[in-house]
């Protein structure tokens, strides 16, 4: 029997996603600077809430509330020795949630980056990284997750270890980069090298693409760069944080995400949800959209900007347009 | 490789300039072992250490920082750049100490509580002793006490914060909220700089400016010091 998610994509061509985390979690009172992930040992009803919120607002697929629940991350919380516990808990309660739902919902564990340099740059190895996340990939399976939901990751490197530990879990998995800088990972990943990166790895994602990042007209920028039969992930974040009266608004409204939504759709996305700042509000906006309007072509980039505002850079380093330093050859040094 | 003529480049037969010039590229191509050569060329030659800190490698890492912020170099590169640099400057800190350098100003640095990510902060960390500064960073998941703490102990100028996150990026305030708090927030320039902020949101958590990479970090860090010294004199 296929996995929940595979199903799913057989039976329909597009499914919502679900939408913030964290934003949701601070307006039921999480701290800032404190782990979520520990809410869903000592607030599961907040926990339970946050995925009824995404399943009432007609989500096909939520992920769990783990993304730091890997022992790189917890442990700045003295809590490093409990990522496949708190990650099994997170995913339990999905699980209990998605079941109760009375539809075929994906529960989607979700793992956020480990935070650390990979080396030769930076301190953490392959096999460590591959350690950490099959760690938490592990705790996720045995809550119940239907898939692995790698997120918001900047490098390569991180990628292909948590690529290794789904495979060693056994495990279906997902992945999306946060393209933050410049329409690229902060360290210079492009949507083009993303699909390219994913098209040779030797166990392949369900599903890939990207979330996060800087508003939504540059989501959909990313989207349009990648190619390939692999279905598509857009989860874009509800505009750009704003600071109001002690508390992060995001200025996207759920109207410009229904837009978002069904312009990601036709530029080839096929799992379409929000991120940050993204609430169950805009979600049933998104989903409204997404089953009222029919497909159209696919969007040039002077009709997103338009709908959903302008991008972050002039190019997003695909084009050939991007910025570039011209270096007299002479001076330059070739390394053996 | 096989071109000759690049490979062949032997830094100490290179006037001052051309040399100058080289290690901005070696720097730009993060080559440790070719800047550390560069900085005891110069030295033998009878640089000072401060105009070896300046006008090479400061110099060399405003071209690093300015490709940076204009997307044409990215984190991995401006890493190996900024290691580069480190390997210079572990020559030049004990010299510039003993001829008495000019001081430029003093930064603490952390990511805030809960924030494991240090990318930013570390890059910002770098450029800005690339600049001159002193900087004491406190790593990664600092509570307000710890910034706290260490602005007193260490007689800082600049307070700088960083968070990769939207989740620990309202931190920020919890720590400007405390400096205002103990009568001190006008003691000390604060910066903020992360993935996820914007001027808006700096402005909003009342730091002095919202820095949106090291290079514009180091430019505003400049400015507010030289505001500083000219409010000094004219006091």
């Amino acid at each position: 029997m296929p996995d929940a998610l595979t199903s799913l994509l057989r039976d329909r061509d597009w499914l919502l996603a679900d939408g913030a985390t964290g934003t949701i979690l601070f307006n039921m009172g999480l701290m800032s600077g404190d782990a979520p992930e520990l809410w869903n040992e000592s607030e599961p009803d907040k926990v339970r809430a946050l995925y009824q919120g995404s399943v009432d607002a007609g989500s096909d697929l939520f992920l769990t509330n783990t993304f730091g629940g890997n022992a790189a991350r917890l442990k700045l919380h003295d809590a490093g020795h409990r990522a496949g516990e708190l990650s099994r808990m997170g995913a339990e309660i999905g699980r209990e949630i998605a079941d109760a739902s009375g539809r075929k919902i994906v529960v989607a564990g979700s793992m956020g980056p480990t935070g650390e340099i990979m080396a030769p740059m930076g301190p953490l190895t392959h096999e460590g990284a591959v350690e950490i996340f099959h760690q938490q990939a592990e705790g996720l399976k045995a809550g119940g997750a239907d898939v692995l939901w790698v997120e918001t990751i900047s490098a390569p490197e991180e990628l292909k270890a948590a690529a290794e530990a789904a495979a060693l879990a056994r495990m279906p998995w997902c992945v999306t980069m946060s393209f933050d800088t410049a329409g690229r990972t902060m360290m210079g990943t492009t949507s083009e090298a993303m699909s390219r990166l994913v098209a040779k790895l030797p166990t392949p994602p369900l599903a890939y693409g990207a979330n996060c990042g800087v508003g939504s007209s540059d989501l959909v920028r990313t989207v349009m760069g990648f190619s390939g039969d692999t279905p598509v992930i857009a989860k874009g974040n509800a505009g750009i944080p704003k600071y109001h009266d002690g508390h992060i608004h995001y200025d996207g409204t759920p109207d410009l995400m229904a837009d978002y939504a069904v312009l990601a759709r036709d530029a080839g996305a096929t799992i379409i949800g929000g991120c940050c700042g993204t609430t169950p509000e805009h979600l049933a906006k998104m989903r409204e959209a997404l089953e009222t309007t029919p497909r159209g072509p696919k969007p040039d980039l002077a009709l997103v900007a338009e709908k959903l505002g302008g991008f972050s850079s002039e190019s997003d380093g695909t084009d050939g347009r991007g910025p570039s330093r011209d270096r007299p050859r002479s001076r330059r040094r070739a390394r053996a | 490789m096989s071109d000759d003529a690049e490979d062949d480049i032997i830094l100490s037969e290179l006037p001052d300039d051309e040399l100058v010039q080289q290690m901005f590229d070696d720097l730009y191509d993060g080559l440790k072992e070719e800047i550390e050569e560069g900085v005891n060329i110069l030295l033998e030659r009878g640089w000072e250490p401060y105009r070896i800190l300046t006008e090479a490698l400061v110099g060399g890492m405003t071209i690093v920082g300015n490709d940076f912020r204009d997307g044409i170099l990215f984190v991995p590169e401006v890493l190996l750049a900024a290691n580069a640099m480190k390997g210079g400057m572990a020559i030049l800190k004990p010299l510039l100490a003993e001829t008495g350098a000019p001081r430029v100003g003093k930064m603490v640095i952390g990511t805030v509580k809960g924030d494991i990510h240090d990318i930013g902060k570390n890059l910002v960390s770098m450029m800005m002793e690339g600049a001159g500064f002193e900087v004491v960073d406190l790593g990664i998941n600092n509570a307000a006490d710890s910034y706290l703490d260490a602005l007193a102990a260490e007689d800082a100028d600049i307070l700088g914060m960083s968070a990769l996150l939207t989740t620990t990026m309202p931190y920020m305030k919890v720590v400007i909220d405390a400096l205002v708090e103990k009568g001190i927030r006008d003691d000390y320039t604060v910066l903020v700089g992360g993935a996820p902020l914007n001027e808006e949101f700096g402005k909003a958590i009342g730091a002095d400016a919202y820095c949106r990479d090291a290079a514009v970090a180091v430019e505003t860090a400049k400015a507010f010091m030289a505001r500083k010294h000219n409010q000094m004199a004219a006091g």
